[in-house]
């Protein structure tokens, strides 16, 4: 109905055959892929993919860059720790998991909420600098808080449910779930990008000033923006807990924080997809960077590839693919990457440089 | 002002309603800069007013004190009778306030209809809905109104970055008619506008439901003087003369500072 719409029904059956070849690649993934490469590859990049998503819709689309993403999914997961069970004897309530998982997503979007009422009515520099301020004060305080965090040790033992007779930390099923949360939540943000909030937030971003000329409030769009990505970012984190099978403050260090924006600026904020394209290379450089160069050198090259990448294509991967297709003349291969070509998904995101 | 509730008599609230506008002793300071001083001015419900003055008047900054963008120093804006002074910028939009600015400040990233659409949905139920508007929404259907109106259909899904300057002219004044407007700001909305695009405008803001009053900062005397009942001149940050647009084109001092020896359109001071 909005604009690009006519522009996909091009193809046959309006679907474009280069998202039905990913779609498919994605589907059979794990079919040809060894299980570390479906687990510690597959499901986790599609884990921090959607954290980072969170992030790329506050940045992208609303222009606020929150490094306190990878804080909220970090709560979810200790909640999922605290509330259901855990093998250490602290807390683990029991709580059955079906009862836990929403609490943690609900409660990771409230504290998302609550961080934003903190940090929306500041701009650029300053929401960096408050939310990781934020971020920090979290950390140290589940390492020092022993009575219901455990402190510096953390919970173990975390696992996810078997349910339909299937156990769902076997990498297979857990791809897939992983991949079902993390299709649902890219186009839940692509499809909201069009809607009458995702319009405003947008609004908001390009513009301020205006939007309250229009009587619209910035700072409850802004606080709302919070809302929807903390819910993104909690379900991402009791995937990851899962994932782990345990939480301690270092899922939720400075380390883990950095990360994630350093994944969502490498990918590029222009698009949904790009969180997942960084996820992708971070995960991989992460794992085999390693047996090039020792483990102390691994955040040097991440350091090194995240300036390169600011500094030659501020888009991140996207930005590098754009040019690349315009360069080759590709016809229609941006349509690769959003479920339709439609431009806006694009450049909304060269407006971080409004954040 | 008054101490509220006791020496207004009753019968003086019904009259308070006929003014749109009402600025009593209006000043903004930027640091040591007094861009408009101790302002005065009423505007009536429904009135169609102009405002001229040479650049560095102080023109775009009363109509920054009016709807809160930078709010006045000192003295008092009412609006509809209601003491709005101290309200924020989109508490005034609420009370159908509505403005364009004199740099096009749009949505870039947006399209033409979305932008209008965001306007028309304002602060109406539903602005935090995950979901798209359907063509039947009410919001939507007066966007797909108001594109009409400024002659920008053919333009509906051009992302407004690619508009042109006059077309993102037009667009500013089809965001300022959106909603229930009740008096419409518009700053210099013919800068820059080709002859017949100012021609479009002069019969859109003559064609306005009678309801909607409106002030318009214009440059062009044709423009002004064909659109306006009353004509506010400003001059160094303070109201120099008001009247008629007969009253102003005749006025001796005025044809000799602004108008330069009875030359017309475009003339500045
Ligand atoms: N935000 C601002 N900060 C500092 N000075 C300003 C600001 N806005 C306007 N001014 C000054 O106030 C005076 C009046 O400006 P303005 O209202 O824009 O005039 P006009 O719209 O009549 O051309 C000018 O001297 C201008 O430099
Ligand atoms: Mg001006």
């Amino acid at each position: 109905m909005f604009g690009a719409a006519g522009k996909s029904s091009a193809y046959p059956l309006g679907i474009n055959p280069a998202i039905l070849l990913v779609a498919v690649f994605l589907l059979g993934y794990p079919l040809f892929a060894s299980d570390f490469f479906t687990f510690q590859i597959g499901a986790y990049s599609l884990i921090l993919g959607t954290i980072a998503l969170s992030l790329t819709m506050l940045a992208g689309y609303g222009g606020m860059v929150s490094l306190a993403q990878m804080t909220v999914a970090g709560f979810a997961a200790y909640v999922m720790a605290i509330l259901g069970t855990n093998s250490v004897g602290v807390m683990g309530l029991g709580w059955p998991w079906w009862l836990t998982a929403a609490i943690a997503i609900l409660g990771a979007a409230l504290l998302s909420t609550f961080i934003g009422a903190i940090s929306a009515r500041t701009e650029g520099i300053y929401t960096i600098m408050i939310t990781l301020a934020i971020a920090v004060a979290f950390f140290y305080f589940v390492r020092q808080n022993y009575v219901i965090f455990n402190g510096f040790t953390g919970f173990a033992g975390i696992e996810p449910p078997t349910l339909f007779g299937v156990y769902w930390r076997d990498p297979m099923p857990f791809y897939y779930l992983c991949l079902a949360v993390a299709a649902f939540f890219y186009f839940a943000v692509l499809y909201g990008s069009r809607s009458s909030f995702g319009l405003g937030l947008q609004a908001v971003r390009d513009n301020p000033r205006r939007v309250r000329a229009l009587g619209i409030n910035v700072f409850s769009h802004r606080v709302v923006a919070y809302f929807y990505a903390g819910a993104i970012a909690g379900t991402a984190g009791v995937l990851l807990v899962w994932f782990n099978g345990r939480v301690s403050p270092g899922l939720v260090g400075v380390d883990m924080v950095i990360d994630i924006l350093v994944i969502a600026v490498i990918g590029g904020l222009g698009a949904p997809i790009g969180p997942f394209l960084g996820a992708v290379a971070f995960v991989l450089l992460e794992n085999f960077a390693i047996d090039l160069i020792d483990r102390e050198r691994f955040n040097t090259v991440i350091g090194l590839a995240f300036l390169l990448i600011v500094l030659f294509s501020p888009d991140g991967m996207l930005g590098l693919w754009r040019r690349a297709e315009s360069r080759i003349r590709l016809p229609r291969a941006n349509a690769l990457w959003g479920a339709r070509a439609n431009r806006d998904d694009w450049h909304s995101a060269s407006s971080p440089k409004r954040m | 002002m008054d101490e509220p509730g006791t020496a207004v008599p009753r019968s003086a609230l019904p009259q308070a309603g006929q003014f749109a506008l009402e600025l009593t002793g209006v000043s903004r300071h930027f640091g040591a800069l007094v861009a408009i001083a101790d302002i005065d001015m009423t505007v009536r419900a429904g009135e169609r007013r102009a405002v001229l003055g040479s650049n560095g008047a102080g023109k775009t900054t009363l109509f920054n004190a009016i709807t809160g963008d930078f709010p006045p120093t000192s003295g008092r804006v009412r609006l509809f009778g209601e003491d709005v002074t101290y309200l924020p910028v989109h508490e005034r939009i609420r009370r159908g306030l509505r403005r364009t600015y004199q740099i096009s400040l749009l949505f870039g990233g947006l399209s033409v209809i979305e932008n209008i659409f965001l306007a028309c949905r304002g602060v109406g139920r539903g602005r935090f809905s995950l979901l798209r508007p359907r063509p039947d929404d009410g919001a939507m259907e007066m966007a797909e109104t108001l594109l009409d109106a400024v002659h920008l259909d053919d333009r509906r899904d051009t992302p407004v970055a690619e508009l042109s300057h006059g077309e993102q002219r037009q667009l500013e004044v089809a965001l300022a008619l959106s909603g229930a407007p009740r008096l419409i700001l518009f700053d210099e909305p013919a800068a820059g506008l080709s002859p017949s695009e100012r021609a479009d405008l002069v019969e859109i803001l003559q064609s306005l439901p009678p309801h909607i009053g409106f002030i318009v900062i214009e440059h062009d005397m044709d423009v002004a003087l064909r659109v306006a009942e009353r004509v506010t001149m400003m001059h160094n940050g303070r109201i120099f003369k008001q009247g008629t647009p007969e009253e102003i084109e005749n006025d001796p001092e005025i044809q000799e500072l602004y108008l330069g020896h009875g030359e017309r359109g475009g003339g500045r001071a």
